[in-house]
């Protein structure tokens, strides 16, 4: 097992290269420039550059060079560990993603934590009681919260509790921690925000994380192994929790390192509507603005989550899982 | 025991009764079907498909006034509710309102107009419009009885421009649906390529294939969205951005699809029955199509099904997020767009109603999918 | 509420000590959507101590339910709906003497039924590469199957645990305590199945189809190993099969079933020389045999088995029985009766007692 990982995390400086390759790409390939836009910008609020100056910045932004070149320099600067300098906001970009790295981390790992908890027991109820009025009103909400995207139900929190409470529960801090640092206070602000995005966000995971789990464990239910645990002598729920449970447990388990760039990609549109200081706004406002340096490494970071997290789901499942740990590949 | 050699001439048992007949004769489609038939959540479900489908095939049948005429004058109209009993009994009418500007705000705001209503009527004439650009028509489905009259029906409301949105409501369906529709068979058809040429010949170009799939996997769909609908340039017309658009997402889709078929490929391969194919000596083309591809039908037609609802939810988020289709076209997502804000649905809740709409389909489609693909099964329960 | 009764037994046709096991007239049914499926409708047999019992049928005969009635493991919609199983035990509650305790009376979750399984009745399941669980040792299994029954420190179960592997015939013991069911070879996982099984010591053992799902070698070496135990801890055994040739090497006393009810039953010898019942002649005639006449085609039973929701009234072989009554055999149902001294059969061939209801 130790080569399967040794052999993966060899191939990671790999597979970030052909993904500097394609992020590359697709920030490019809008027609025109940071420039181009923020001449456009300039132009609707009524004030204007002359040629000559937008061909100053252009240059001492290097944006007039060609673009293998621009590619080559990007990499230079990141093998070295410099995330670039943000066009529109004039500061590194390692800054602004670092400000609201924390608020993003902490919104995924509550989201996170509230689906598991709700989301395992739930299911192995429902598949332990099959077929009662509890197990249809789940496989409903379950549906349900499958089926409603999830800025829908961002939305319909709100007006929810705007109309019948009178709370208006946007962005993640009360006004007077906003621009605040740290502190006892700014946390206990932040958790009495972070429920609702966090119950926004985990909501379509629960659901589907319930149905997955209770349908691995019907076909579990009815193993010989169960069986066999059940003839020992066994008391009931000891041996479902000990034994089956167990191995429908397994497969999902794979999936665990998945959830957390999922969970880092769900939260963009939620925190456009939800007004949520994470990086998914700044993500958006680059890409429309062509930020380049500021939504490559945004890229990056996603994309090297995202390999590292099916790295974690692997390592994860030959952890708990016998059978793949000595059988080698 | 001599006497027991010879079979004697019993009768056979019982005949299995007619029903048990009909089962064995009958085709793997019709044992599906039946199946299917048995899960009334999945009908019931599919039949709400086919409503959805009959306002896609003609929007304007079942819309009543012109989905982009603006009126600031009507903007934020509320949803009005259809009484169907007047002073003269059967009456089905709707409530006409008057506008006043709230000279604080500047909104207009909307009070029923005590002495009129506006009766409504099916199947009445309207505008104009094209069947399937076949054959011209002013029937519609509800409308104001009298084409003439100036108040008009709102049954949804309207928006900040006074467009009604029942209307766009209709067109925004024939968008969305479409789109959905269209993404998933264009991923079907390259997943079913490409992993059928995977899975079935297997070697260097399974190999080449898998982590080719697997690279984009990797990278983190959102976001990928997001940067491909940027790259869109401003200025193209709507239909070519609703061509784009649909491939775009069919191209981030395919490869699910693909890893399955794949893999159902790799089990089929060595089952006895295909063994037996080819030792008969039939051509590769035969027994993939002949010989495999009818035993995974069903579930591709399931697994398709159930990819719909991701790419209608995929596209009313680009479009929520004005990344996706865009104005002047309508879909789901940019009707939304105009709840986009707490304060405009605290003023206007009813702009949220097609993120009802999306639900609606999106579970009408996973219910579909999911009793295609337990009767698909032929060892499920 | 279960029912002890102590003391002395009723009457029985057999000259044997009180039986071990007495199952009376035990129906269990399956309560499904379509219909009721009566798996065990009216089965009676005992089982004596030490005594190997064959129970012998076709698929869909009910053999299974029965025993895993016995157990009270028999799967939701089935329930037992009538009958008693009596087992006789040592008195529970100190003094001396035996008791004996309807097993069909007891809640199936409770801790009465649990104590018994595993310790007093053990069972040796029909797939030894499914019924243990992938993800746990096989020490780890058979430990806590020791401890359920034993009031032992885990370390004195880990002994206990290598002793049984080493009877059983696993070699090296104590390593393959620490190994996983799916690294061990079918026949080894069959011993070591049979090694938990028996750890706690059971009275009466359970074998449901053992060497069905294993090859011939390894059948042989499983009976001869079953042989062995049975014989050195007198323990009964209740022995499943479809097998004929496996009753005859095996049991002592077999049952037929066809169809939830009990076709015939006798001392393996009564049986297998002078079948009385149809149904067993026609499979006794079945068996490919060297010694018979060549060329001539293998007898077999015309018809198939009935789908269990179209049971056929009365007797439930006589649509397929070249010996049935018209009138009779299809309107009434026959009674398990004796014909012998120890031989009993149900069919109006030899008795006019009906099932009563």
């Amino acid at each position: 097992m130790l080569r399967f990982i040794i052999k993966r995390l060899l191939l990671l400086p790999l597979l970030m290269l052909l993904f500097t390759v394609v992020v590359f790409a697709l920030v490019q390939a809008p027609p025109g420039d940071f420039l181009t836009s923020y001449v456009a910008m300039l132009a609707s609020s009524g004030s204007s550059m002359d040629a000559a100056q937008v061909a100053a910045l252009r240059h001492q932004f290097g944006l007039d060079q060609p673009v293998y070149v621009r590619y080559l320099l990007w990499l230079g600067s990141l093998v070295r560990g410099d995330l670039g300098l943000s066009l529109e906001y004039q500061r590194p970009s390692a800054e602004l993603i670092g400000e609201r790295m924390l608020v993003t981390v902490l919104l995924a790992l509550f989201a996170f934590v509230i689906t598991w908890i709700v989301a395992i027991p739930a299911g192995i109820y429902a598949a332990m009681h099959k077929n009662t009025a509890l197990d249809y009103l789940f496989a409903v909400l379950n549906y349900i919260g499958v089926a409603t995207p999830n800025f829908m139900l961002a939305l319909i929190l709100m007006w929810f509790c705007f109309s019948n409470f009178g709370l208006m529960i946007t962005g993640l801090f009360s006004p007077q921690y906003t621009q605040a640092p740290w502190s006892l206070g700014r946390f206990i602000d932040l958790l009495k925000h972070i429920w609702l995005p966090g119950i926004v966000l985990g909501v379509a995971g629960t659901a589907r994380l319930m149905r997955i789990m209770r349908a691995n464990l019907l076909d579990e239910l009815d193993k010989p192994y169960v069986v066999m645990a059940r003839a020992k002598g066994m008391s009931e729920w000891k041996l479902v929790v000990k034994y089956p449970v167990r191995l429908a447990f397994n497969p999902i388990i794979s999936t665990i390192g998945w959830y957390l760039p999922q969970l880092f990609s769900g939260s963009l549109i939620v925190a456009t509507v939800m007004n949520l200081p994470n990086i998914g706004p700044l993500l958006l406002r680059s890409l429309i603005q062509q930020d380049m340096y500021l939504a490559g490494s945004i890229m990056l970071i996603y994309c090297a989550l995202t390999i590292i997290g099916t790295l974690i789901s692997d390592i994860l499942l030959a952890l708990f899982d016998p059978r793949i740990r000595m059988e080698g590949t | 025991m001599a006497d027991e050699i010879q079979d004697a001439s019993a009768p056979p048992s019982e005949l299995s009764s007619k029903g048990e007949e009909r089962v064995s004769v009958a085709s793997n489609w019709k044992l599906v079907w039946w199946r299917f038939r048995k899960n009334r959540l999945a009908v019931a479900s599919a039949i709400v498909l086919l409503m959805f489908y009959a306002v896609v095939l003609v929007p304007d049948f079942f819309s009543n006034q012109d989905p982009e005429a603006t009126d600031a004058a009507l903007a934020f109209i509320p949803m009005q509710r259809i009484s169907f009993f007047g002073k003269t009994g059967f009456n089905p009418s709707v409530p006409d309102v008057v506008g006043k500007r709230n000279t604080i705000t500047l909104k207009m705001e909307w009070a029923r107009n005590e002495t009129a209503r506006i009766p409504i009527a099916l199947f009445v004439r309207g505008y104009k419009y094209k069947v399937l650009d076949l054959f011209e028509t002013d029937i519609h489905l509800i409308d104001a009885k009298d084409p003439k009259s100036k108040g008009r029906p709102h049954f949804l409301g309207t928006d900040r421009l006074g467009r009604d949105q029942w209307s766009r409501m209709m067109f925004g369906t024939r968008t969305s649906m479409t789109v959905g529709l269209v993404a998933v068979v264009l991923s079907t058809i390259l997943g079913v390529l490409l992993g059928g040429i995977s899975g079935y010949f297997g070697g260097w170009l399974d190999m080449v294939i898998q982590r080719a799939i697997e690279l984009l996997q990797s990278l983190p769909t959102i976001p990928i969205w997001l940067m491909m609908t940027a790259a869109l340039p401003q200025d193209w017309r709507p239909d070519r951005v609703f061509l784009a658009i649909t491939i775009i997402l069919a191209l981030i889709g395919w490869t699910t699809l693909a890893r399955e078929i794949r893999g159902r490929f790799l089990s089929l391969r060595e089952e006895d029955f295909i063994v037996a194919a080819e030792l008969a000596g039939c051509s590769h083309l035969r027994i993939i199509l002949r010989h495999m591809v009818p035993s995974f039908t069903s579930h591709i037609i399931a697994a398709s099904t159930l990819a719909i609802p991701v790419m209608i939810i995929s596209e009313t988020s680009l479009s929520f997020l004005g990344l996706g289709i865009r104005p002047p076209a309508i879909s789901w997502g940019v009707l939304l767009q105009e709840a986009q804000n707490i304060q405009t649905v605290a003023l206007a809740p009813w702009l949220m109603f097609p993120g009802l709409v999306v639900i609606i389909a999106v579970l009408a489609f996973n219910l579909v999918g999911d009793g295609l693909r337990d009767a698909a099964d032929p060892y499920g329960h | 509420m279960p029912r002890i009764r102590t003391g002395i037994e009723e009457g029985r046709m057999n000259t044997h000590n009180a039986p071990l096991l007495s199952v009376r007239d035990l129906k269990t049914y399956f309560m499904m959507d379509e219909g009721v499926v009566k798996a065990v409708d009216g089965v009676s047999f005992d089982v004596h101590a030490g005594q190997i019992f064959g129970i012998v049928g076709e698929s869909g005969c009910g053999k299974s339910v029965t025993v895993k009635s016995v157990l009270r493991i028999v799967e939701a919609p089935g329930k037992i709906v009538q009958g008693q199983i009596l087992l006789r035990r040592s008195r529970q509650d100190g003094t001396s003497g035996e008791e004996e305790l309807d097993l069909a009376g007891l809640d199936a979750h409770g801790q009465e039924i649990r104590s018994i399984r595993g310790g007093h009745i053990a069972l040796i399941p029909q797939e030894p590469m499914t019924s243990f669980s992938p993800v746990h040792t096989i020490g780890d299994q058979i430990i806590e199957a020791i401890m359920l029954h034993q009031s032992i420190d885990r370390k004195a179960a880990r002994n206990l645990a290598r002793d049984m592997l080493k009877d059983v015939g696993v070699p090296m013991p104590e390593r393959r305590l620490d190994e996983y069911s799916w690294q061990l070879s079918g026949g080894l996982r069959q011993r070591a199945i049979i090694a938990m099984a028996l750890s706690c010591n059971p009275r009466l053992l359970i074998a449901d189809e053992p060497t069905t799902a294993v090859d011939v070698t390894t059948q042989a070496q499983v009976l001869r190993l079953l042989r062995q135990l049975q014989h050195e801890r007198n323990s009964a055994i209740i022995f499943i099969t479809h097998d004929l040739g496996v009753i005859a090497q095996m049991a002592s006393f077999v049952m037929v079933m066809y169809l939830g009810l009990v076709m015939e039953q006798g001392p393996v010898d009564d049986i297998f020389h002078a079948p009385k019942h149809p149904y067993t002649q026609a499979l006794l005639r079945s068996i490919p045999s060297v010694s018979s006449q060549p060329r001539v085609s293998l007898p077999t039973i015309s018809g198939s088995i009935p789908h269990p929701f179209n049971k056929p009234s009365g007797c439930p072989f006589h649509p397929r029985c070249i010996k049935r009554m018209p009138g009779r055999c299809d309107a009434r149902t026959p009674a398990l009766q004796a014909v012998g001294e120890e031989q009993r059969v149900s069919c109006f061939l030899y008795h006019d007692v009906e099932v009563s209801e």
